[in-house]
């Protein structure tokens, strides 16, 4: 592979994903809209109900804001790489997909190219909502804005290969409403993005079981972590292992020897 | 000196969604260097699962080689050297031309001052300079066509594959069309693959390839297809190899 040409196809890749984010106003709003609605009237309606004790990596008692701000975060990530999976498969059906996988390169080097372009656009979407957050009481050291760029990516990243998956598994832009009932919605509702996990223990432990488990959870509390300056090695690990999974499979979904493409005919 | 390969060479080419139904059944036929080849075939023939396999969206049993190069085994080399107009639109309808031809200049590795020099021959060529900065949404289905041409071209292919180019263009912008491939054809640097089930969309010196329930029923140049037929027309030899009328114009 030519350095020369993988560079200037990311840049394209990268430029095209940028253009269509900031083409499309009410996909922005909307990205933005969601989780500050969350955090403005869910937040303040539920902070007596909900309070939280103190727990790492926090070292005082937190506002119910500061509890939800980082599994926001995580849903930004998640609704938007869902969001860029869902235009993947609308890619498929009007068929710009297969611009991208007749070019002359690798056919898992483009696929992670576009997966990068989904996360980074993502990324943008939580720093915004982050720098709205902050007049919202809503303040982590710095620092840890910096420092929670990596977590924000590998979360991203792990959310975006389970989105490359999905979309080489689902032949029509109607299944992909199916995909926010049965995906995302279970994904944020049972995870600690709104709750403590002991929280949940105390009323149900198949229920505990399930949100430990889930791998949103994991890059929840991999990015709460980062924002506090600290790493979650248990969590990076979940996150990067639950990324390889996904990654893997989506490949083999758009290997054009043994993919589903093939085996459904989705190319034609 | 050697030979030079043909521009496609397909060798004995297989493919099944499932195990009982063959798509395709040893099919094997070349494109040579500058010639202008129509795969004609009815429904069902198997035309968009050969186009899939060529452009390696699947991969079946058999060989294909793109100007000597073999897709299975070198398929970055073999992808470079073709363009591909795809049946459906595939344009970014919210980007401006020059953006869509940009991304496409970028995934073949064009960028900078090559990338805008070659955008602005190819849009010159096709006629559609003046409409470089208008989004895609605002072009007619025929100006449409000649962007996903002219993306085809951009990075100097030596195939050109076209899977039913014409479907949805009215009568003039679909003769502007082949009578545009075949002129670059002509010319000698290309050769064009493209289906049809449209006898007027090919000239009395192209080649035909004729697919039928997954297997080639005849090829060679139009007037040998129809001699072998025993028949006075294309159209004639079509419905006696195939069982079903052409569509003309």
């Amino acid at each position: 592979m030519n350095l020369h040409h993988a560079r200037r196809a990311f840049t394209g890749i990268l430029l095209r994903e940028l253009l269509r984010f900031f083409g499309q106003r009410e996909r922005l709003l909307a990205a933005l809209v969601r989780p500050l609605i969350w955090l403005f009237v869910f937040a303040a309606g539920f902070r007596t109900i909900l309070g939280v004790s103190i727990q790492p990596p926090y070292e005082t008692y937190v506002l119910y804001e500061v509890y939800i701000a980082p599994g926001l975060c995580g849903m930004i990530l998640l609704f938007s790489t869902m969001q860029g999976a869902l235009a993947m498969v609308y890619d498929q059906e009007m068929g710009s997909m297969r611009v991208l996988l007749v070019s002359p390169l690798p056919r898992w080097y483009l696929l992670a190219c576009k997966l990068v372009a989904i996360v980074l656009v993502a990324c943008l979407q939580v720093y915004v909502f982050l720098g709205i957050a902050r007049f919202w009481d809503v303040d982590p050291p710095l620092w840890g804005y910096l420092a929670a760029l990596p977590a924000f990516f590998a979360a991203g990243l792990m959310l975006g290969a389970l989105g490359l998956l999905l979309s080489s598994l689902i032949q029509q832009l109607e299944s992909f409403a199916g995909v926010m009932n049965f995906v995302i919605f279970p994904m944020f509702f049972a995870s600690s993005a709104l709750y403590p996990l002991w929280r949940m223990r105390e009323s149900s432990e198949l229920l505990y079981q399930i949100c430990a488990f889930n791998p949103f959870t994991h890059a929840v509390e991999l990015v709460r972590f980062a924002l506090y300056l600290q790493v979650a090695w248990s969590e990076l690990a979940w996150t990067l292992g639950w990324t390889t999974l996904f990654l893997a499979t989506a490949l083999w979904g758009y290997s054009p020897v043994k993919g589903f493409l093939a085996r459904t005919g989705k190319g034609e | 000196m050697s030979e030079r390969p043909p521009a496609l060479r397909v060798e004995g080419v297989s493919f099944a969604y499932t195990k009982c139904i063959k798509a395709l059944d040893r099919v094997s036929f070349t494109v040579p260097q500058a010639s202008f080849t129509g795969l004609l075939g009815p429904n069902g023939a198997g035309k968009t699962t050969l186009m899939a396999l060529v452009t390696r969206l699947f991969s079946g049993t058999g060989a294909i080689e793109v100007a000597g190069r073999d897709l299975a085994r070198d398929p970055c080399a073999a992808l470079a050297t073709m363009g591909v107009v795809f049946q459906r639109p595939t344009l970014d309808l919210d980007l401006t031309v020059e953006r869509n031809l940009r991304y496409a200049a970028a995934l073949y590795g064009l960028a900078g001052r090559e990338a805008e020099t070659r955008i602005s021959a190819v849009l010159e060529r096709l006629g559609v300079a003046d409409r470089r900065r208008a989004p895609v949404r605002t072009l007619s289905g025929g100006l449409r066509r000649r962007v996903e041409l002219a993306r085809a071209l951009l990075h100097g292919p030596s195939l050109l594959i076209l899977d039913e180019p014409t479907v949805g263009l009215d009568i003039d912008s679909r003769r502007a069309l082949v009578e545009h491939v075949h002129a670059l054809c002509r010319e000698g640097s290309l050769a064009a693959l493209w289906t049809t089930h449209l006898v007027d969309e090919l000239a009395a010196e192209d080649r035909v390839v004729v697919l039928d329930r997954g297997r080639v029923v005849a090829e060679g140049t139009v007037g040998e297809v129809v001699r072998a037929a025993g028949a006075s027309s294309l159209a004639q030899a079509y419905h006696r190899l195939t069982g079903r009328q052409m569509v003309a114009e």
